[in-house]
């Protein structure tokens, strides 16, 4: 391969493309270019970095009359609160299909709003839900038990009062 | 400089132009004269800001009623209403969690004539939902979607969703539980690819549904940026989306040529009366008869408009003028006679037994009843897709302009009904009776679900069916009559079951008599 080096181009001869198309185009790209990136960030402005929501931690404590087996459900909160022989536990009573509140009922839970059913335990036993009701995370001190509405546990931890 | 001799002849002309000021005014309000030649109506069209975007003459064809059924201008007419009276609702609403409900109250109970621009606002709403699907319908069995009106097939498709989105919007905006649980179940239908994200085990590093969800509540919860960000949506957002795409599509009428009409329509009109028309040649004041005069006789077009057209003004306009009555006439009368519901105050802790969205939704909340995600979004996206394509799959002319045309016609969109109204019943019978795949295989995969329930065998089902038609008729308009009829029927069945024969816990009853007391 051989280099074949350009004849030296006069000063006199014109620009492959004119200075001022240049200059005028490159503005102009640059320009696009910047309100593209503008907008890129604008549009972080609706999604919330902060969220106002109340504390998903919340204090109770059990009725001392609770029979094990029946649900609690803490006034205002999606959760179900259950005195077992072997220990306390709480499940979110808030349907993993789209979010409305089950009801407990001595063989689960049932959603009003699109026919889940679940098992005592949370876990789907008919309908479009297609995940189990998470268990919350329970933790006692003094009498009062803490839930945590927004940890989950494994289903089957229980806690001993 | 000697001042000029003190006269009364300014005076007197100021005098006279005072006097002139109201005649002038109308002169120069209404320019163009009364309508009452050739010229003088062009100018009632062309001289108007809001009558211009109409052609100053109409075809013959495009007035008769069965050609469109006026449904477009029953949805505009529907909009304007819901505009006029949404913005007399925006004096008294209040869009906060504390005081949206009361002020709704307000407006019912006490705001004077406030119950009845509510339910004007509520009805025209719903009449706008049922004109736009309609008018849909009546474009498609027309084959108005055809070569040039394929891009304004697609505003129109915009359009439907806007018109359901504003709808939705509308919807959360009393706060009562109808609209809470709505809205739950709307942002958690946004979420809904979880569902698939989730089966996978990609949710932590890809979570477009959790984005979704995000951006619509602006929070984890339904509380007042939800409130705000749908308020925003319905009065803002959303109406000035649909002002553009209207703009758009009444333009891109009046550039595609008007209505669309079959290739022999003059023809045909030809034979009929044509006392209708208004000819061309006739007082026109500046009309010159240069080529008139050296022929002899009369030429073709005396007596006769051109291209069987007729001027807009009389005849197009008091045709529009009778539709927006018309729909202003019913919209006002159904709100007189049935109110706009109101149901107790939003309680996030127990939904309402059954909690049911609104009636055009209740064929997607049948189907998110199977699968969050494919009902909810999957399906309608592809049937969204599938709608947007029809205009470039079929590239046929057979029929365009004719109700029912193309290869099939009528008996075809017969069968079709019969197969899009049976394959819902029996799929629903069969899901009804026997239950679905996680009743006998408790711990099947999710996956299997989304992918195989009611909702996708429906969808499958409607697929398949449209291919043999393409094939039996060898038409690409064939298959979509039969898919477009399969998806007014299948669209029709959900919606009834929903609304007439679920019950508490979305249960199947045959009445509401037979719903337990709960």
């Amino acid at each position: 391969m051989t280099l074949t080096s350009k004849p030296e181009r006069s000063r006199l001869d014109p620009d492959p493309i004119p200075r001022r198309d240049w200059l005028g185009l490159s503005s102009l790209w640059a320009m696009a270019g910047a309100l593209v990136f503008a907008l890129l960030g604008l549009l972080k402005l609706p999604k919330a970095a902060v969220l106002a929501s109340p504390s998903k931690k919340f204090k109770i404590t059990l009725p001392e009359t609770l029979p094990v087996g029946e649900a609690y459900v803490p006034p205002g909160r999606s959760v179900a609160v259950y005195k077992g022989a072997d220990g306390i536990y709480a499940v979110s009573t808030i349907c993993t299909h789209l979010g409305c509140v089950v009801k407990p009922n001595p063989e689960g839970f049932e959603c009003p709003c699109h026919g889940s059913r679940f098992l005592p335990d949370g876990a789907v036993s008919r309908g479009p839900a297609p995940q189990p009701l998470p268990w919350l995370k329970v933790s006692i001190s003094g009498g009062a038990l803490t839930i945590d509405e927004g940890a989950t546990v494994p289903p089957g931890t229980k806690v001993q009062a | 400089m000697t001042p000029a001799p003190v006269t009364n002849d300014a005076l007197r002309e100021f005098v006279q132009n005072l006097k002139a000021v109201p005649r002038r005014v109308y002169e120069t309000t209404f320019r163009g004269g009364p309508p009452t030649t050739d010229r003088t109506r062009s100018t009632f069209v062309f001289g108007n800001v809001f009558l211009h975007l109409h052609s100053v003459r109409t075809h013959r064809r495009s007035l008769r009623w069965t050609t469109t059924l006026g449904l477009g201008l029953m949805s505009l007419a529907a909009f304007l209403l819901t505009l006029i009276t949404g913005v007399m609702l925006m004096f008294y609403y209040k869009p906060f969690p504390e005081a949206a409900y009361d002020s709704i109250k307000d407006i019912h109970f006490v705001v004077p004539t406030g119950r009845l621009i509510r339910n004007i606002h509520r009805w025209a709403a719903n009449v706008m939902v049922v004109t736009v699907i309609l008018h849909m319908a009546r474009a498609f069995y027309t084959a108005a979607y055809r070569k040039p009106r394929e891009y304004n097939w697609l505003i129109g498709m915009g359009l439907l969703v806007v018109t359901l989105g504003l709808s939705f919007t509308g919807y959360l905006l009393p706060w009562d539980q109808l609209a809470y649980w709505a809205i739950t179940i709307g942002a958690n239908i946004a979420q809904s690819p979880r569902e698939v994200t989730d089966a996978l085990g990609i949710t932590e590093n890809f979570d477009p549904g959790g984005l979704q969800r995000l951006l619509l509540l602006g929070s984890d919860t339904v509380g007042a940026e939800a409130l705000i960000r749908f308020y925003l949506l319905h009065v803002m957002i959303l109406p000035l989306a649909l002002a553009a795409l209207m703009a758009v599509h009444f333009w891109r009428i009046r550039k595609d040529g008007g209505i669309v009409r079959p290739a022999g329509a003059d023809a045909r009109l030809a034979k009929t009366r044509q006392d209708y028309t208004y000819p061309v040649f006739t007082e026109a004041p500046n009309k010159t008869y240069h080529l008139a005069a050296i022929v002899r006789g009369k030429t073709s077009a005396v007596g006769r408009g051109p291209e069987n057209t007729v001027p807009s003004m009389p005849h197009l306009f008091y045709a529009e003028l009778g539709v927006l009555m018309f729909t202003f006439l019913v919209c006002i009368a159904l709100a007189l006679v049935s109110d706009a519901p109101l149901k107790e105050l939003a309680n996030p802790s127990v939904p309402e037994n059954p909690a049911k969205a609104p009636w055009y939704f209740l064929g997607l909340q049948e189907m998110v009843s199977f699968s969050a995600f494919m009902g909810g979004i999957g399906i309608p996206t592809i049937v969204l897709l599938g709608l947007a394509l029809i205009p470039y799959l079929d590239r046929e002319t057979e029929g365009t302009g004719e109700w029912f045309g193309g290869p099939g016609g009528w008996p075809l969109v017969r069968l079709s009904a019969v197969i899009g109204l049976c394959a819902p019943l029996l799929i629903e019978t069969f899901a009804i009776r026997f239950g679905w795949l996680r009743e006998w295989f408790p711990n099947i995969p999710q996956l299997v679900v989304t992918l195989i329930n009611p909702a996708t065998i429906l969808t499958t089902v409607y697929a398949l069916y449209s291919i043999w038609c393409v094939k039996r008729y060898q038409s690409a308009r064939a298959g979509a009559l039969g898919l477009f009829t399969c998806f007014l029927c299948g669209f029709l069945v959900l919606t009834i079951i929903g609304t007439y024969f679920r019950g508490p816990n979305w249960v199947f009853y045959w009445s509401p008599s037979d719903w337990p007391e709960h």
